[in-house]
């Protein structure tokens, strides 16, 4: 794979810091690798807990059910480095759509799941008052976001992302919530507390200024 | 928000079979080659498009599984979403896609031969990336009927009966498309796009007959559909999706505003 590809007729210069994609059999794992390359950061895809410790940046990504998800984290033995790793090192972490979601206490897709716990919230249906909101919310939406936080800087408006969902993150604490969104209901699209960061949408699928939103989570 | 979506269908090349090419086609014949399916990916991500589906057309004829090898050289090059389909028979077929860059899987003939396929690859990766695409044509008698294996077999179901049965089985999303506007650009089938748009209740996207912008935004007005796919109107005229897009746009539909 080519790594520091001209980018806007530039020549990227490496950075050298270094990210982990955590492979624990859920996910569109390519795609982000893939645009971390694109960005000019150092990328690996790591399906061994104890690797994490090498490297300066986490994401988690995620695709399919939450009850999988948290069992294959567990299963895999990623809980107990992750905690290490976040709560106590404070490592820099990106969950990406359900690898977001799992980052919350409870989880009621197919029944109640408890998840990874750092975000006081739930992962509930998405329930539209209009019937003629589908569910899954597939396709691109506006996002409302704070503007000071660190992973939205640089953007243009109107910040339009691409989504792929049918559950989301129902905050308790406001403080938590980054960016919302309108599908039928208002929706938690991101959260961040502290050294850990979630999105909702997929910002290696958002083109241009969902690689800028990537790109903010690197150099954080 | 509405989303416009240029389909590539890919065929082997009959210059050189191991070259994949794009191609164009009317009523699922005619086939004509028109170009690189990387290069034109690239182009339509510098024109802001919404999402993009891949249409291997030779993997079923050719027994084997989409051409996966240009998803991944897709993949490196375009960091937006799209959905593959063509000859995807098996779980199997899911991972090799999806571990090669795809967000979404489309499925046709294997899933109307086996139904338990939907239920079984969204258990497995979700509702959200199994997309049934149901090709279909009108007879003489005004009766609507899927046909599978690139529209070359008739079978005795409704496309409504079977998005129903689809969506039972855990589909994440429809992809219609009429056989008889494919490539004609006499415009979507507003009728019966509209019928499953309102009995369903994920997502639809309807393809076959778009000639003019209108067609998307009558598209849009009229049936409520979710997206809009068009082949031939995006790669065999002087029209591009930032066009489409403003027409769409003053048309008063909700869409990426973006270009």
């Amino acid at each position: 794979m080519q790594k520091n590809k001209l980018k806007n007729g530039h020549q990227q210069i490496k950075i050298n810091m270094n990210a982990a994609i955590i492979d624990y059999g859920m996910g569109n794992l390519t795609s982000v690798n893939n645009a971390i390359e694109y960005l000019g950061f150092d990328c690996e895809i790591i399906d061994n807990p104890d690797l994490m410790s090498k490297f300066d940046k986490l994401i988690l990504p995620g695709v399919g059910a939450f009850e999988g998800c948290i069992n294959n984290l567990k299963t895999k033995n990623f809980v107990k480095n992750l905690n290490e790793e976040v709560l106590t090192k404070k490592k820099p972490i990106l969950g990406i759509c359900l690898g977001m979601q799992v980052m919350a206490k409870k989880g009621f897709e197919g029944g109640e799941f408890e998840g990874l716990g750092w975000f006081d919230a739930s992962v509930v249906k998405i329930r539209p008052q209009d019937d003629t909101i589908k569910v899954p919310n597939i396709g691109w939406n506006k996002i409302d976001y704070n503007k000071e936080n660190i992973l939205f800087q640089n953007l243009k408006d109107p910040v339009e992302v691409y989504f792929v969902h049918s559950y989301h993150m129902d905050c308790f604490d406001q403080k938590n919530i980054i960016a919302t969104s309108i599908h039928g209901q208002k929706i938690t699209v991101a959260v961040n507390k502290e050294n850990i960061y979630g999105t909702q949408f997929h910002p290696e699928k958002s083109q241009d200024l969902g690689l800028q939103i990537l790109e903010n989570f690197l150099t954080v | 928000m509405k989303r416009i979506i240029p389909k590539l269908l890919l065929k082997n090349s009959t210059f050189d079979p191991n070259q994949m090419v794009l191609v164009n086609t009317n009523k699922f014949d005619n086939v004509k080659e028109i170009g690189e399916p990387v290069s034109q990916a690239k182009i339509y991500q510098s024109q802001v498009v919404d999402e993009l589906i891949f249409l291997d057309l030779d993997a079923r004829k050719f027994s084997r599984p989409p051409n996966f090898k240009i998803i991944r050289n897709a993949s490196e090059e375009i960091f937006m979403p799209f959905c593959v389909g063509g000859g995807v028979n098996s779980i199997d077929d899911f991972s090799l896609l999806l571990n090669n860059g795809a967000d979404k899987v489309s499925i046709n003939t294997a899933a109307f031969l086996n139904p338990k396929l939907i239920k079984e690859s969204a258990d497995i990766f979700g509702s959200q990336c199994v997309v049934v695409s149901i090709d279909y044509s009108l007879d003489l008698n005004g009766n609507y009927f899927v046909y599978i294996e690139g529209g070359k077999t008739k079978t005795s179901k409704s496309p409504l009966d079977w998005a129903l049965e689809s969506e039972k089985n855990g589909a994440g999303e429809i992809l219609l498309t009429s056989i008889d506007r494919d490539g004609t650009g006499n415009g979507i089938d507003i009728e019966l796009t509209k019928k499953i748009v309102d009995s369903v209740s994920i997502p639809v996207i309807t393809s076959g007959g778009c000639g003019l912008s209108s067609h998307f935004s009558d598209a849009f007005l009229k049936c409520n559909v979710s997206g809009v796919s068009a082949g031939t109107f995006f790669s065999m005229r002087d029209q591009n999706p930032i066009q489409t897009r403003s027409h769409i746009k003053n048309a008063g539909i909700k869409i990426r505003t973006k270009t």
